[in-house]
């Protein structure tokens, strides 16, 4: 059997998701926020909830994630994501609500805002794409960023004496009796990939029990940020991030 | 039960990001010496050992990579 043979349209097993607008990302070659918008997508696709979900965007390089998933959006001032989510949330109870927001955006400028979202508990769901840097205003330190690690802020890598310690966002946040699945997923693999759309899915399907606040925590890269190719950047990610940040369900209160 | 698989990739979409090469099992896929429109050295199938398996497609960021699969 050649390859025309093969090339038909019932043969195909996987294809660019149907949410996933034309419009060509601005995103870095290699960029982990491509991948993540895709699962999105496809969970928002295979539940059915096109016309019923609200994405809020943040302030970072995924500033302009509307542009490529076709759901209803609206934009954030930088970190107040899961503020807006939240009067979202409270003025629309039938709408799955979600906010996309970086490290930057979520555990520094916004840490006051997702602390007290996931301590009122929410319905809502937290995708969080912490790439241990500022990707969209030139790679500066952000509080995830590893010890050790240069930035343009932290030339000669994170000193803690100087720039304090990373900031587990993930794990302090479920001491927090507002939240209800916390997990830390990647990007970086096809099996990474599945399990981070299962964990999506999962998230998305909890805000709907109205037992608290969802929260997906993707270990991603920021290749140019990082200034290494993509995929020495996921090398990278799986011997440093992973160290810190390690994958895999934190908490689940339906367990 | 044993698969073939073949790819089509949007090359002028492609960013030659790598991280389908990466990803691939049967090393099915590999970037072009030519670039496109964008200046990127965009990724093309090679030989016949692709088995559909979705590897590259799933890691790909920027969903360019549509997958075939039959069953022989
Ligand atoms: C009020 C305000 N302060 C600062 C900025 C500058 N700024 C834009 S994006 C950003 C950080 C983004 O980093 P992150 O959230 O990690 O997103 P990434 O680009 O890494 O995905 C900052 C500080 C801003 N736009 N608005
Ligand atoms: S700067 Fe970093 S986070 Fe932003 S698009 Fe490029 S690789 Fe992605
Ligand atoms: S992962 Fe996608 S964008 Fe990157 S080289 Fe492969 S086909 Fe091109
Ligand atoms: S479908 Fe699987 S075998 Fe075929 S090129 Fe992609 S990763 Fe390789
Ligand atoms: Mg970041």
């Amino acid at each position: 059997m050649d390859t025309a043979d093969i090339k038909k349209p019932e043969n195909i097993v996987y294809r660019k998701p149907a949410l996933i607008t034309d419009n060509v990302m601005h995103y870095c070659p290699g960029c982990s926020h491509g991948v993540v918008h895709k699962l999105i997508a496809e969970v928002i696709d295979e539940m059915g909830i096109q016309e019923s979900t609200i994405g809020i965007c943040p302030v970072g390089c995924s500033v302009f994630a509307y542009n490529y998933i076709d759901i209803d959006w609206e934009e954030a001032a930088h970190g107040r994501a899961p503020a807006l989510a939240t009067a979202t949330k409270r003025l629309c109870p039938d709408k799955h609500v979600f906010t996309y927001q970086g490290d930057g955006d979520l555990a520094s400028i916004g840490t006051a805002e997702i602390i007290h979202a996931c301590s009122r508990g929410e319905n809502i769901v937290v995708i969080f794409i912490n790439n241990g840097i500022y990707g969209m205003t030139g790679g500066q330190m952000a509080p995830t960023t590893l010890i050790g690690m240069k930035t343009s802020t932290t030339p000669y890598g994170r000193d803690p004496k100087l720039n304090g310690f990373p900031m587990v966002i993930a794990d302090m946040i479920s001491h927090l009796d507002g939240t209800a699945f916390i997990t830390r997923q990647s990007v970086h693999t096809a099996a990474a990939v599945r399990k981070a759309k299962s964990a999506i899915r999962k998230a998305f399907e909890y805000s709907e029990k109205n037992i608290g606040l969802s929260f997906v925590e993707i270990v991603s890269t920021c290749n140019s940020g990082w200034k290494m190719n993509p995929v020495d950047a996921n090398k990278w990610m799986v011997e440093n991030m992973f160290r810190k940040y390690p994958i895999g369900d934190i908490k689940d209160i339906l367990k | 039960m044993a698969f073939k698989g073949a790819i089509e990739i949007d090359a002028q979409h492609c960013k030659g990001c790598g991280v389908c090469v990466a990803n691939c099992p049967t090393g099915s896929i590999s970037l072009s010496r030519m670039v496109n429109g964008k200046g990127y050295n965009y990724a093309e199938m090679v030989g016949d050992a692709c088995i559909g398996c979705s590897a590259c497609a799933l890691v790909c960021p920027d969903s360019v990579i549509t997958v075939y699969r039959v069953k022989i």
